[in-house]
């Protein structure tokens, strides 16, 4: 029972963090068509500039250690938001209508330049901004403790997704995203300002990169590689649930999360290999991945 | 508080790395013996998830210690400038990349460098590529840090390898010993290992001493996170279902700094030990975020873990003194593998100022005897290419706002080392024969 439990637990908190890495690899890729690659690179960013913050603000320029959060959350805006429309307006715009496979060559450099970026900001040396972790304390239940930090990881994702649902499917500009991200061609034709539009959700998907990363920031060193690491998973969720759908994000996190969990206490030598299998047995099931459509090619 | 306040202010490791660079491009080709310059090729990590726990505090103690030496500032038996009266010239790389690209880098060091020997190597797969290599080109080649046992296993007659870091088994031996010790009333284990050779290889090594010398303890737990993961939510949840009374971890870096963030958080290691046979390598970082009570290792009588004698003393003065920071066992490590060139140098040379060729410095390193800030050196394995040294672990304290070492055991050379001849893993399933602790 008590493993029961802890595999949903732990599967949970997995699952909503893997959301919350993927959400705007998937956003970038429904509305643009572009596997971004560089993706890894905005979770760093976040991480580096919430680690950053925290610890300035708890090296003695801080007073009330709550405020750390905020600062967290801040610091994901601004990374997010300055970065997206920085390489959106410098780089990306040059480059619409390009093939899908040259755009992942082009955000694949654009991940190399970034971290080296990273390093010559930050150096090597690992940041720690492990105050926020531990001050909301931990809870017990069936002989096993949680941070509650990571519980409320949970939370957060839930709202992000909810969030995103809701800017989709109950807001005037989410249904002109959705008519672009229908047909290109036609929502031009119909006079929505497609430019404007992919410039804002790269700006969202790389603010949600970054959110995800300074989310993160208290939990681990902070530390190079890190968002090469992450970029491999956020993938393989996304290609599970199906590329560009949020539904399918949130899917691809839960299955993988809760089946990384189940081989973790059952038979923790199939880890490394579980998420793969997970994805292979998708894939060839449905190569579309769960929530992917069928897409006719244009000849 | 150092690491705190330099948040903001520019990046020394970068700055330094480039500054050595230069100094490398600027030599330029010419030949070490027509400048006059003994030339050093230095190969440790200056990017990648290696570089700030291990690489950086290596490149940073090698350039204290060479900029020192030039200078004769050394305490004895080093006060001579230099390398027998040369100037040291050293020319930086970073292992990053792969056991080809360094290949390619040492040859680049040997035929267009024109060094004179080689100092470095952290990873073991690069150990294992270069070391043929080494005995090819013919050029003195001293691994400081990697731990494989297979590096003299696979080149049997080294003539121009030489290791003075030690072998991965003695941490392992000398961590069951310390917890026999420390811990009589030990009765289960597991243990979190990353998961590729050095993980997989520490955690058999920790087990199979432990079946040896305290049969009577029990494997409850083991798990193998993919390297560089980071999160270890459901692996720590799974070891505390497993409840053992010690938990190994080879983990180093990142890995091990989030290991210890998270698992203290979750409240894992209370009433429980915590064991990292890299531990030493963080001990700045972990302030009150890791248990009191954590018993950590420096891979050998390392950083926080050396004697304390004129040498040590001196490294740790100019070491925090230029870098802010106090020497962790990686710094500890490269100076010992540069002092035991010059020694050896020294020793091979006819008249000071003048270079004794390759093949005199190996003559005169095989089988030395040599000083370093961990205490003498003895190359006394492998041939007389292997360095035997002991190893001490101990206990973390986060006291006062300093991290401190408590309770800590020193075992000997001969107690946690196997014979000449004899692979690591059999002498440990035979017993450990020969083994001499007093």
């Amino acid at each position: 029972m008590t493993t029961f439990i802890a595999i949903l637990v732990d599967g949970s908190i997995y699952a909503s963090w893997l959301f919350l890495v993927s959400a705007g690899l998937t956003v970038i890729y429904g509305v643009m068509r572009i596997l971004n690659m560089a993706h890894g690179s905005f979770y760093a960013i976040g991480a580096y500039a919430g680690a950053s913050l925290v610890g300035w603000w708890f090296s003695g320029a801080g007073g009330n250690p709550y405020v750390s959060y905020l600062l967290l959350l801040g610091a994901a805006l601004v990374a997010g938001l300055v970065v997206g429309f920085f390489i959106e307006f410098s780089l990306l715009r040059r480059m619409y209508g390009r093939d899908e496979i040259l755009m992942v060559i082009v955000t694949y450099a654009l991940l190399l330049i970034l971290e080296d970026a990273i390093k010559l900001v930050w150096g090597v040396d690992p940041y720690f901004a492990y105050q926020p972790y531990g001050l909301l304390g931990r809870v017990s239940f069936s002989g096993l403790t949680f941070a509650n930090y990571d519980l409320g990881l949970i939370g957060v994702s839930l709202v992000v997704g909810f969030g995103l649902w809701l800017i989709l499917n109950r807001t005037h500009k989410g249904k002109l995203l959705r008519a672009v991200i229908h047909d290109r061609e036609v929502a031009v034709a119909m006079g929505v300002n497609v430019k404007a539009m992919f410039a804002v959700t790269f700006a969202v998907g790389t603010t949600l990169g970054a959110l995800a990363g300074a989310l993160t920031a208290p939990a681990i060193s902070v530390s190079p590689g890190i968002g090469v690491e992450v970029i491999v998973l956020a993938f393989a969720v996304v290609v599970v649930g199906g590329m560009g759908s949020i539904g399918g994000a949130a899917a691809g996190a839960v299955l993988v999360g809760l089946t990384r969990a189940a081989a973790v206490h059952l038979a923790p030598e199939l880890e490394l290999f579980v998420i793969y299998g997970v994805m292979s047995l998708v894939l060839s099931v449905r190569p579309q991945g769960l929530f992917g459509q069928t897409l006719v090619r244009k000849i | 508080m150092n690491r705190l306040k330099s948040l903001f202010v520019p990046r020394r490791p970068v700055v330094a790395a480039l500054a050595l660079m230069a100094v490398a491009l600027a030599a330029g080709s010419a030949q070490a013996a027509e400048n006059g310059k003994f030339r050093v090729g230095i190969v440790t990590f200056l990017s990648g998830a290696a570089a700030g726990p291990f690489g950086v505090p290596s490149a940073h103690a090698a350039e204290t210690v060479i900029d020192a030496l030039n200078k004769g500032l050394l305490p004895a038996p080093y006060n001579t400038k230099g390398i027998n009266g040369l100037e040291i010239e050293a020319v930086i790389i970073d292992e990053n990349g792969g056991a080809t690209k360094q290949v390619e880098e040492f040859r680049n060091l040997v035929e267009r460098q024109k060094v004179d020997a080689v100092i470095g190597y952290i990873s073991s797969g690069d150990c294992l590529a270069v070391s043929p290599v080494a005995e090819e080109l013919k050029i003195p080649t001293v691994f400081y840090d990697c731990g494989t046992s297979r590096l003299f296993e696979e080149n049997k007659a080294p003539k121009y390898s030489f290791r003075t870091g030690l072998d991965a088994v003695v941490d392992n031996v000398g961590a069951v010993r310390y917890l026999a010790d420390t811990r009589p009333k030990m009765a289960s284990i597991a243990g979190i290992q990353q998961n590729y050779a050095w993980g997989q290889d520490s955690w058999t090594d920790f087990v199979e001493t432990t079946k040896k010398l305290r049969p009577e303890v029990k494997v409850v737990g083991e798990q193998f996170p993919k390297i560089f993961q980071g999160q270890y939510g459901a692996e720590i949840s799974a070891l505390s279902v497993a409840k053992p009374d010690v938990i190994h971890s080879s983990f180093w870096g990142g890995d091990m700094e989030a290991l210890v963030l998270q698992g203290n958080a979750r409240g894992l290691f209370d009433g429980r030990t915590l064991l990292l046979t890299c531990g030493e390598s963080a001990m700045e970082h972990y302030k009150d975020q890791a248990p009191n009570g954590m018993v950590i290792g420096g891979r050998g009588p390392f950083g926080a873990f050396a004697p304390k004698n004129a040498l040590s003393e001196w490294l740790r003065a100019a070491y925090s003194a230029k870098w802010n920071e106090q020497p962790v066992y990686p710094s500890f490590k490269i100076v010992q593998a540069i002092l035991g060139l010059k020694a050896a140098v020294e020793k091979a040379a006819a008249a000071p100022g003048k270079q004794p060729d390759a093949d005199k410095i190996t003559a005169a390193f095989t089988s030395l005897t040599f000083e370093s800030p961990s205490g003498t050196v003895k190359m006394a394995r492998s041939t007389g290419h292997q360095a035997m040294q002991g190893i001490a672990y101990g206990e973390y304290y986060f006291e006062g706002g300093k991290a401190t070492l408590k309770n800590v055991r020193s075992y000997k050379d001969t107690c946690v080392t196997p014979p000449e001849g004899v692979n690591g893993q059999d002498w440990i399933k035979s017993g450990m024969p020969g083994a001499k602790c007093d």
